[in-house]
């Protein structure tokens, strides 16, 4: 996992949710193109993505492990008007994400915290470890600053006296952590395809509006990387 | 050439034997999957293939029927518009020549209709002399689902988006017809030595 | 049918955007075969192919079909009844 921030001469901004699209180019001409969630809230020209590196992959290994500070990049961006929240948008806010799926959420968070806004909000996070968690650290001192409930389900491993969810998201999980539908939460889901396609299906069946419940799917195994 | 990535390569890329990749082309010892949509579940016994358009009597195959058929096995190099060649693949299937042994047409086109509604056209002629096929083994075993399963066409001497996936039947017409990548701006014919790829190309 | 192969209309914006100038993720449509209303970020978008093709959510026909040609972004509307920018925008300018 890296986080690469950019500078960006030029940016216009962007929004919570938002994604770039990375374009890479070889000497020969060769290109690979792959999307990347915005981790950060606008910041001027600046922007920040997190990378999980995959082992199998042609960007991100590029991206994790040979990108130097100095070196120029390939963006289009920003992208995205429909998987986008602000503080504005008001709450309660319902987060639902997978592995590096918490990328996009990370930045609604972190607009929220930096907004000082009491919206109530809620994440369920999952991963296969703890080790895995991403923002794992700053996920527990916003968690702790009140108005935003963080629980985990690690799906693989669990630390010793782990009280938290211990299996894949579900039904009955989101039935316990996620806002009722009277609340009329605005829900975004982000991972991998299988967890998606779990968690929005757990949500409308729960009775939220399909509406309200965005998604954002990365492919079936958290893309081609 | 504008920007390049300092130090980036991209996926390991060998040329190949000479006179074996056209250009533009890349060598992938993988087995990419392209879909436009959904693979359909198509169940071996309501699978058909049909010859059918500017025919008399169109001729249909159930499975069985199909799979009786003589066979044969084929090597062929496969060329993807999306730049990658797989050198050497091991198919089995039935030639287009016997499917269309004894078809009595006035047609010089043809349209691949596919479970899920893909199609792609070609000159009837790249059908016919040991040029084309409808594959349902490959590497030894049934075709996977995601790769065309039951069957699929493969049509190697075009790029790979000719070979169309879960075909059930041909049209063949008096009149060319675009099909499906044909109609979004890829080449109506889609020679990959002349690098055909796009419209216009 | 398997269908994990899809991801959302969201991963298309990039090129919608080279063939709208606009963002369009945030815009709805009406499928011309069902009828289904949905943001085009919403809708079933195959990218593993050789242009990206957006399906309806409600009965999977093609709407969109986004290639990118050398000289530039094709994008063909398929069973596509309307497509209208958000009623105001969903969420304020970017700074």
């Amino acid at each position: 996992m890296r986080s690469l921030v950019l500078d960006c001469p030029g940016w216009p901004g962007h929004l919570p949710g938002q994604h770039v699209d990375v374009r890479l180019t070889a000497e020969d001409g060769y290109q690979a193109q792959r999307s990347y969630s915005i981790a950060t809230p606008a910041d001027g020209t600046r922007l920040t993505l997190t990378i999980e590196r995959i082992a199998d992959g042609e960007v991100s290994p590029y991206l994790a492990d040979e990108l130097r500070p100095g070196d120029g990049l390939e963006l289009r961006g920003p992208i995205g008007g429909w998987f986008v929240w602000e503080p504005a948008l008001g709450g309660p806010l319902q987060l639902v994400g997978g592995g590096s799926g918490v990328v996009p959420l990370m930045a609604m968070l972190r607009a929220r915290a930096a907004a000082g806004a009491d919206i109530p909000a809620r994440l369920l996070l999952s991963a296969r470890s703890w080790d895995e968690v991403i923002y794992r650290d700053e996920l527990e001192r916003l968690g702790a600053g009140g108005g935003l409930e963080v629980r985990f389900a690690l799906t693989r491993a669990q630390p010793p006296g782990w009280t938290g969810y211990a299996r894949r998201i579900d039904h009955d999980m989101l039935g316990e952590v996620a806002w009722s539908p009277e609340e009329m939460p605005r829900s975004f889901v982000c991972g991998p395809t299988g967890l998606v396609e779990a968690a929005t299906r757990a949500l409308v069946e729960l009775g939220h509006d399909p509406a309200t419940v965005k998604a954002e799917r990365f492919g079936p195994t958290g893309g081609p990387g | 050439m504008g920007f390049v990535s300092r130090g980036f390569r991209g996926r390991r890329r060998a040329d190949g034997p000479p006179g074996r990749v056209p250009p533009g082309q890349y060598v992938v010892t993988d087995f990419p999957v392209l879909s436009a949509g959904p693979t359909p579940d198509v169940p071996l016994d309501e699978w058909r293939f049909t010859i059918a358009g500017e025919v008399d009597d169109p001729v249909s195959w159930s499975w069985d029927e199909f799979r009786a058929l003589p066979s044969e096995r084929v090597t062929k190099d496969i060329h993807c518009v999306t730049k990658w060649s797989k050198l050497d693949t091991d198919w089995e299937g039935v030639s287009l020549d016997v499917l269309l042994d004894g078809v009595d047409t006035a047609a010089e086109y043809a349209l691949a209709r596919s479970y899920g509604g893909y199609t792609t056209n070609l000159p009837l002629e790249d059908l016919l002399d040991g040029k084309a096929w409808v594959a349902y083994a490959f590497g030894g075993a049934p075709l996977e689902p995601e790769h065309g399963g039951p069957a699929r066409l493969l049509v190697p001497h075009l790029y790979f988006w000719k070979s169309a996936k879960w075909v059930t039947g041909i049209d063949l017409l008096a009149a060319d017809r675009p099909g499906f990548w044909e109609n979004y701006g890829y080449h109506n014919y889609g020679d990959p030595w002349l690098e055909q790829r796009y419209a216009g190309d | 049918m398997s269908d994990d192969a899809h991801v959302d209309g969201n991963a298309v914006g990039g090129m919608m955007i080279e063939a709208f100038g606009a963002e369009m993720t945030a815009a709805r449509s009406c499928c011309a075969e069902c009828g289904t209303v949905a943001a085009l970020g919403a809708l079933l978008a195959y990218t593993r192919a050789p242009g990206d093709v957006l399906r309806c959510t409600g009965c999977g026909v093609v709407m969109l079909v986004a290639v990118a040609r050398p000289e530039g972004v094709r994008l063909s509307l398929g069973a596509v009844r309307w497509i209208e920018p958000p009623a105001g925008p969903p969420v304020s300018a970017a700074p």
